[in-house]
């Protein structure tokens, strides 16, 4: 630390982060991949004319084809417009669940830190008590809150999701927090008169999103995976990648087995997760050099 | 939470104040002074015990156990061990309560069943199983069921029998297969982890980090399915579903394993890696100990300390994942009785799966959190 050379003017921490994110690979082809992926989840279905919807009862479970890339389903639709539709869903779940809980997590945390003590103290032990109960429950309890029809819809999951994952994020800002405010500069914004939401907002949040983008990217991944176990246990959205692999897994059986029904969502989902982890560790590394 | 066609409506103010008491009661557990922390987690820690016991061996058997238990935890128990449990009865109640609440005044109830009930029938039926229109009176009884009766309840779906008798033949079942997961996690994940770590960036760590990526970017289903499809149909050598011998926990304790064992070899890894470029581990070597002591007696403990503050969200998370592979599985255990009971809404399935959840969780957590104090002489000189 004493010998630390400081970093030429126009150097923020922002972009040396950055700097070291791009130095490691593993991230950065995660990073390109994903962005890949939204990108044709997002645009070729309208590019290429693909319908998710449209079933032909002549073409029921068909392999891999010309016609049909990723080929069709038991309803005879295409499938690989299935996989990309789904794969909107599935990115737009992990995003907004996320974000809900970034906004939940931060908010408490920071409160949580920021005021210490008792205040502290009681907060933190509600999210133990959250953390005692396996979350499962509590997602299926809210999916319950919504009426039958709404519930295939992205917004009970977005909400269920993400009233139930924000207790890490939560933990983690509480604990940058708490050192935090016994920094000189938030020391010195008090002196000059700040009060406590301006202290917070101003000087607190923007410390601790390095951190929360970490956790925030390594969320998303999980996100994703709950959505599909509540696809799995049919609570889930009707149409996603957890969805389209739960289905598929519901039609394993000894006699045929329509094996693309279970790869190709499952792979896109794979790599998706996988680059998403990956990224979320690149960044941990380039956010905290030291933690590794 | 009072959307429109609902059937509770908006929380009314008795439930707020009840919910917004569990609180704070939950809170002001944190302020007793060290000796009343003592009593009281020893008491709860007996009352716990007994209520589990009374379900495993009846109420003499259970009484006498449970005595001697809060005693040996009274006498024993360190304080921090004390107040957790403390905490544990005010959060359990307001567990029940919340989900009591929640179930409420989520749309359906119960009695809504295919054919539709007259008013006298349904209130009947409400009058019957003790499932009142006011989700505090339901509270009310379904507390002094739990503490006069030790019951949990009759189930309102299946007809004549109650959550007890229900969940005594699958608490063993899920007991026996999230603990075989948990162990076969740990075990495989540390030693992949270890491996890895002893050696960063040699093929045996790209061989075990690719394996535990793997294990983290797909659903266990899906592990699961592929192995139904693989191991079961295409080979033969173990069953596709159902429970009874050693060869039908065979492949739902690999696939409820499978993510955590992933996890936990992170975890090993970076332990290793970081206990490796200690400087007692240069001691120990410049000694001359030979590698596999060095390893053995020294760096074991650095990588399991990570893996041990795990456990405890694992043990919640192979509950969660134990849903969904009893129902891939076919298995005949709790997460079955947990969804069926939330989707039918049969609210003392629902609350009993989850006090019994909760507990075994709770418990868990207890126990790693000893074994961490043990494991860890900063932390134990701590507390």
């Amino acid at each position: 630390m004493s010998t630390r050379v400081l970093p030429p003017p126009g150097h923020s921490p922002g972009a040396r982060a950055w700097r070291r994110l791009k130095r490691n690979r593993l991230a950065r082809v995660g990073l390109v991949l994903v962005t890949l992926m939204a990108l044709g989840c997002f645009c070729l279905p309208a590019l290429l004319h693909l319908d998710p919807t449209t079933t032909h009862p002549a073409f029921r479970h068909q392999p891999p084809s010309a016609a049909h890339w990723f080929g069709t389903d038991g309803l005879g639709r295409d499938y690989a417009a299935r996989v990309l539709a789904g794969g909107q869903t599935s990115l737009l779940v992990g995003l907004v669940a996320t974000l809900t809980c970034v906004v939940i997590g931060v908010l408490y945390g920071a409160a949580a830190g920021y005021y210490g003590g008792r205040v502290d103290e009681v907060m933190m032990r509600f999210v133990d008590f959250m953390y005692g109960i396996p979350y499962m429950f509590l997602v299926i309890l809210i999916m319950l809150m919504f009426s039958e029809s709404a519930r295939g819809d992205p917004v009970p999951v977005f909400v269920a999701l993400g009233l139930v994952e924000w207790l890490t994020m939560a933990r983690v800002v509480r604990g940058q927090v708490l050192t935090l405010r016994e920094r000189e500069f938030v020391l010195a914004a008090r002196l000059l008169g700040a009060g406590d939401l301006a202290i917070i907002a101003r000087h607190i949040v923007p410390n601790v999103l390095g951190i929360v983008t970490v956790y925030a990217t390594l969320t998303v991944p999980t996100v994703i995976i709950l959505e599909s176990f509540l696809s799995f246990l049919g609570l889930g959205l009707k149409l996603s990648w957890g969805q389209l692999v739960s289905e598929a897994v519901g039609v394993v059986n000894p006699v045929a087995v329509y094996w693309w029904l279970l790869a190709f969502p499952s792979a896109f989902l794979a790599v998706t997760l996988l680059c998403l982890n990956y990224v979320g560790d690149g960044l941990r590394d380039a956010v905290d050099p030291k933690g590794h | 939470m009072g959307r429109p066609g609902t059937q509770g409506g908006t929380l009314s103010a008795l439930e707020a104040a009840a919910v917004a008491f569990g609180v704070a009661t939950l809170a002001g557990a944190a302020w007793l002074p060290p000796k009343a922390t003592r009593v009281s987690g020893a008491s709860f820690g007996g009352l716990i015990a007994f209520a589990l016991a009374r379900l495993a061996w009846g109420v003499p058997v259970g009484a006498l156990a449970s005595v001697t238990f809060a005693l040996v935890l009274f006498r024993f128990a360190p304080g921090a061990v004390l107040r957790r449990v403390t905490f544990l009865v005010p959060s359990l109640l307001l567990l029940v309560f919340v989900t009591t609440l929640l179930m409420y005044h989520a749309p359906g109830s119960p009695f809504a069943g295919e054919k539709v009930a007259s008013p006298q029938v349904e209130a009947a039926l409400r009058a019957h199983f003790g499932v009142p229109k006011s989700a505090v009176d339901f509270f009310g009884i379904y507390l002094r069921r739990l503490v006069v009766e030790g019951s949990l309840g009759p189930s309102v779906k299946v007809q004549g029998r109650n959550v007890e008798t229900l969940l005594r033949p699958a608490l063993p079942v899920s007991l026996t297969l999230g603990l075989l997961a948990l162990v076969l996690a740990s075990a495989v994940g540390l030693w992949l982890g270890i491996v890895a770590g002893l050696k960063p960036n040699s093929a045996a760590d790209y061989a075990s980090t690719g394996l535990s990526a793997i294990g983290l970017s797909l659903p266990s289903f899906v592990l699961g399915a592929i192995g139904i499809v693989l191991f079961a149909l295409k080979l033969g050598w173990l069953p596709v579903a159902g429970w009874g011998d050693l060869r039908h926990i065979v492949l739902p304790a690999v696939t409820l394993a499978l993510p955590h064992a992933a996890y936990i070899a992170r975890l090993a890894r970076g332990g290793t890696i970081e206990v490796m470029s200690q400087d007692f581990i240069r001691t120990a070597r410049a000694k001359g100990l030979p590698e596999s002591a060095v390893v053995l007696r020294h760096a074991l403990k650095g990588a399991i300390l990570p893996v041990v503050s795990y456990l405890g969200p694992a043990a919640a998370g192979i509950m969660t994942g134990s849903f969904v592979v009893e129902t891939l599985f076919g298995i005949p255990g709790m997460g079955q009785w947990f969804v069926r009971g939330a989707i039918n809404r049969d609210y003392s399935v629902v609350l009993g799966t989850a006090l019994v959840y909760a507990s075994l969780v709770t418990a868990f957590n207890l126990l790693v959190d000893l074994a961490y104090a043990w494991l860890d002489p900063r932390v134990r000189s701590r507390s």
